[in-house]
Parts: structure tokens; sequence; C-alpha cells
């Protein structure tokens, strides 16, 4: 009995020392990058172009090039993911068929990102000729992010209680007009935080965009869809790879690290709390 | 009229849905249209099996064993990591964290799986690489280790996730049972629970593999690149995504450096497909016997 409870005591610390070693590991890593990029960051360094080969000044152009490829991305994921994920739950196609997406859309997730930025090169680089460019980078962000914006899409879909839909069927309403009217202003809190779940990921996503995309540096903000961009998560690589002066490009990359984090982090943060609130309103 | 407009619809969100499978198709295309041309030049054997990446030099050598053997140490090395701790920290989550804990750390690894790979590797690079070379004495700090380590806690947060639902869907009877025969908490834990997620928990751990195969910024940053067959943990190595990463802004277009890189890449994204589909078998078994349909 008494070996019986000291066997459960050791296993149960054993489990609590992996929780606390996996904080302990990502603690450190948001404690450096958060207290050395802090000395970096100003008002200068976030709306500044970047000035002396890299040396000083900030990184706005950066930050508008991730804004504009990150917005690019969604705008083509979301009208495709939703009306997948309409599809898949609305309107119940048979098995076959259903099994094939599906399986398409987890083997689509499981596709590693570098042969997504490979895949944006062949087409929309090269056989499309869009160049290396925000279009290219954003459709090749936009469909590595678009099994995310499916599967949240369906699972808010799947939330919404199927009394409602036989109750607009019954009062005479279409099947279109039920998903239009019904469930899918039902499900938006849902699809909601799908999307800004996704938008955290695409904000930090370099390979992608390594050979579509980015450059290390413009000498001021992209004038179209066809001009390279700078973007925050490839200027970290970029600084810490390229140029002349590592010291000082160091420094800078913790500032850009900082920024990236805080974003991609407060991002998710703003999803998961419109999913706890929407949960409660459900229960 | 109506009726048109309804079936008009429904024609457009069918095409629509067949997006995915559309763009698994036109990757699997690409990849073969840029990556195949090679093997004119380069036999398929000598591709895989051989030993010297030597992709610029006159005559080129295309051997990939060298970025293969790193992918497999690194990954193999992350899993050491990310393994115990992920699953321990979910089965802590689930067994043992009271209400108010789990209400507080579950968003909290659920925010740490989000931060971007390129965060890891720059906090890699600055200070876990010069870390690991004065800690061991070692000539350069990026090393497969570091890499396997990075890695190891990326993937922590994610294989902790998974599990965790996985535990989650295990019915409460199950656990009820147990107790009632007599068992202890600890002895329901090892001999219910966990064999009963068993399945569940090999689908985190697969994820988290192919992600870890996958993964470019990370172990392009912190594993030094140096593209010889490793014979240690601690000495430099070159994965394939980094590879691919690092060496296509300078290959030029259509040339066989070109090819060959996009060739490692199908080699990577059959690699990971396999991964998936072998998740995908396991978890519709997992679903089955307990019974949750598919």
């Amino acid at each position: 009995m008494n070996r019986k409870k000291i066997t459960q005591n050791m296993g149960f610390s054993l489990l609590f020392l992996c929780i606390i070693a996996t904080l302990f590991f990502l603690g450190t890593l948001i404690y450096f990058v958060v207290f050395r990029g802090i000395k970096v960051l100003s008002w200068e360094f976030l709306t500044q172009v970047p000035r002396k080969a890299m040396t000083s000044g900030g990184i706005a152009p950066a930050i508008v090039g991730t804004f504009y490829l990150t917005l690019g991305a969604i705008l083509f994921s979301l009208p495709l993911g939703l009306s997948c994920a309409v599809y898949l739950c609305e309107y119940s196609p048979k098995g076959f068929i259903v099994n094939i997406i599906r399986m398409s859309i987890n083997n689509l997730a499981g596709v590693p990102s570098v042969v997504f930025g490979l895949f944006g090169l062949g087409i929309f680089v090269k056989f499309f000729g869009f160049g290396v460019s925000i279009l290219s980078g954003a459709l090749t962000l936009g469909i590595m992010v678009l099994p995310s914006i499916i599967s949240a899409s369906q699972e808010a879909l799947l939330a919404v209680p199927q009394s409602y839909r036989e109750a607009s069927l019954a009062v005479g309403a279409t099947h279109w007009q039920t998903i239009k009217r019904i469930v899918l202003p039902t499900a938006l809190p849902g699809i909601l935080t799908g999307v800004i779940l996704s938008v955290g990921r695409v904000a930090g996503e370099t390979a992608p965009i390594l050979f579509t995309a980015a450059t290390f540096y413009t000498r001021g903000y992209p004038g179209s869809i066809f001009s390279e961009v700078m973007a925050l998560p490839y200027h970290i690589y970029a600084l810490m790879t390229e140029g002349t002066h590592p010291h000082e490009q160091t420094q800078i990359a913790y500032g850009c690290a900082l920024v990236l984090l805080v974003l991609v982090l407060l991002i998710s943060a703003l999803a998961i709390y419109i999913r706890q609130r929407h949960r409660k309103v459900y229960e | 009229m109506l009726r048109i407009k309804e079936n008009i619809y429904k024609w457009i969100f069918s095409l629509l849905a067949f997006a995915s499978l559309a763009f698994l198709v036109g990757i699997t295309v690409i990849l073969f249209k840029e990556g195949l041309p090679l093997f004119r030049q380069v036999k398929f054997f000598d591709f895989i099996f051989g030993k010297y990446w030597y992709p610029t030099y006159e005559p080129p050598d295309f051997g990939i064993l060298p970025l293969i053997l790193a992918s497999i140490w690194v990954t193999v090395g992350a899993l050491f990591i990310c393994v115990p701790l992920g699953v321990g920290s979910a089965l802590y989550l689930n067994e043992l964290a009271s209400r108010r804990q789990k209400v507080f750390l579950k968003p909290i690894i659920e925010l740490l799986a989000g931060i971007p790979s390129i965060v890891y590797g720059f906090f890699g690079m600055v200070i876990v690489a010069p870390f690991i070379q004065n800690l061991l004495n070692l000539p350069v700090g990026q090393t497969a280790f570091t890499g396997s380590l990075m890695l190891g806690i990326m993937a922590t947060p994610t294989v902790c996730s998974i599990s965790e639902d996985a535990l989650n869907y295990v019915p409460k009877s199950f656990r009820e049972a147990s107790l009632a025969v007599g068992a202890n908490r600890w002895q329901t834990l090892t001999r219910v629970v966990i064999p009963a997620a068993g399945s569940g928990i090999s689908t985190a751990i697969i994820l988290g593999m192919s992600r870890a195969v996958g993964e470019t910024m990370t172990v392009l940053m912190v594993t030094g690149g140096a593209a010889v067959i490793p014979r240690s943990f601690f000495q430099p190595v070159r994965p394939m995504t980094s590879t691919i990463a690092s060496e296509m802004g300078e290959a030029v277009m259509g040339s066989s450096h070109y090819q060959a890189l996009f060739a490692i890449g199908l080699i990577l994204f059959l690699i990971t497909l396999v991964f998936n589909v072998i998740a995908e078998l396991i978890s519709r078994r997992f679903r089955l016997k307990l019974g949750l349909g598919r």
C-alpha cells in the first residue's frame, strides 16, 4: 500500500516537473526577447525607415509589408475556406466526396512551410509571372493557411444548433436563405476566432515568403501589389545573416523580434478571449 | 427561379470546396515539373544515397544523404525533448491541475504554440547557441543538438495541446471503473487512461514529428549548415529544409542546382505526406475504439 503511494507521488511530481520545465523554457525565451528588445523600442523605431546600412532608423516598412501580406492572404483564403466549410457542413454531400476533401485538407495542413515557398516560386513567381511580389507572397501564405481557416469555420458551423436550421426551414426559408441569414450570423464569432488565429500565424511565417515576396531592404513603402516588400519575420532573419554590421543589426533584430512576438501574442490572445466569451454564451 | 438560384449556390460551394485538393495536386505537379528534370542528369539512387552535396562545384555533386540524415537526427533529437515534456504537461493539465490552474494554463500553452518559428530561431542563435558553446566547450554553438533542443521546445506546446485533446476524449466511466475496483490515481492513469488515449497521443507525436521534419527557419538559424554526414550530435549539420531555404536565393532559375532544390522539396513533401496519412489512420482507429464515430 505504501509503495503504491510512493510511486504515485513520484509519478505526479514528474508530471509537475514536465509542465514546469515547459513553462521555464518558454518563459526564458520571452524574457530575453522582451528585456533586450525593449531597449531599442521607441516611437522612431516603429515609424521610421531603416538608415545607415541597417544600423539605425526603424522598421516601419517591414511592419507595413507584413500588414499587406497578411491582409492579402486572408482576403484570398477566407472566402475559399468559408465556402469549403459551408459545403462540408451544410450541404452534407456523399461520403466519398467528403472523405476526399477532408483528406486533402489534412494533408495540405501538414505540408512543410518551405514547400509552400517552392510552390509559390514555381507557380506565382515563375509560371504566372507575378515576380517576387506582395501578390505572390500573399497567395502563397493564403494557401498555406487555408486548412486552418476551413477547420475553424467548420467547427463554428457545427456548433450552430440544428434546431435553428429546422426552425428557419419550417417557416419556408430556402436552404441558401437559411445559411445566409441564420447559420452564418450565428457562427460568426467562431469563424472570427479562427480567422484571427490564422492572422497570427500568417504574420509570423517566414519560409513561404523567402522566395516569393520578401527582400532585405526597400527604399520606402511598397508601391503596388507587384513590388517586393520587407516583412517583419524575414527582416529578423536577414538582419542576422546579411549586412556588414552584425553587432548593431543584432540589436535591431531584438527589437523586430519583440514587435513580432507582441503582435502575434496579442492577436492570438484576442482570438482566445473571443472564443472564451462566446462559449459562455452557448453554455 | 428560386430553385435555379439555390442550385447555383450549391454548385459554387461544391466547386470551391475542392480548392484544397486542387492546391495539393498543384503542389505535387509543380514539384515534379521543376524537380524531375534533374534526374536526366543525376540518377535517382545517386541523389538519395550520394554522400556529397557540392551543388556549385564543377562538376557538381548532388547527393542528399547528408541532408536526409541531418533531418532525421535533428527530428529524433527533438522528439526526445517534446514527447516527454509535451505528453507530461498534457497529463498534468488533464489529471492533476485544479480547475483554476487549468483555466490559466491551457490558454497560455495555446498562446505559446503560436510563437513564430523565426523567434525561436533568433533566440536559439543569439542566446542558446553561445550558451551551449561555452557550456560544452565546442568550436561552434550551432550544432545538431542546438537544433534538436530548439525544435523540441518549439513543438512541445503543440504536442501538449493535441495530447490533451486525446485525454479529454477518454470517457469518464473508464476512470470511474478503475478507481472503483481499488486502483489508485497513478495506476488508473498509467494502466487505463494512457492506453485508452494511446493512439490519440501517438497521433500527437507523429504530427509533432511531421512538423519538426518540415520546420525551416529554426533549424536554418541554429544548426550551422555544414553539409556533411553527421557523426556526432555536437557538430554543425544541414537538414533538407534549411538547404532549400538558404540556397534557393543563389541558385539560377532553371539550373540543375535549382532543380535539385525542388527535388529535395519533393522528397520532403512525400515524407510529410506519409506521416500525415499514418497519423490520420491512427486517429481514425482511435475514434472508432472509443466509440466516437468518424
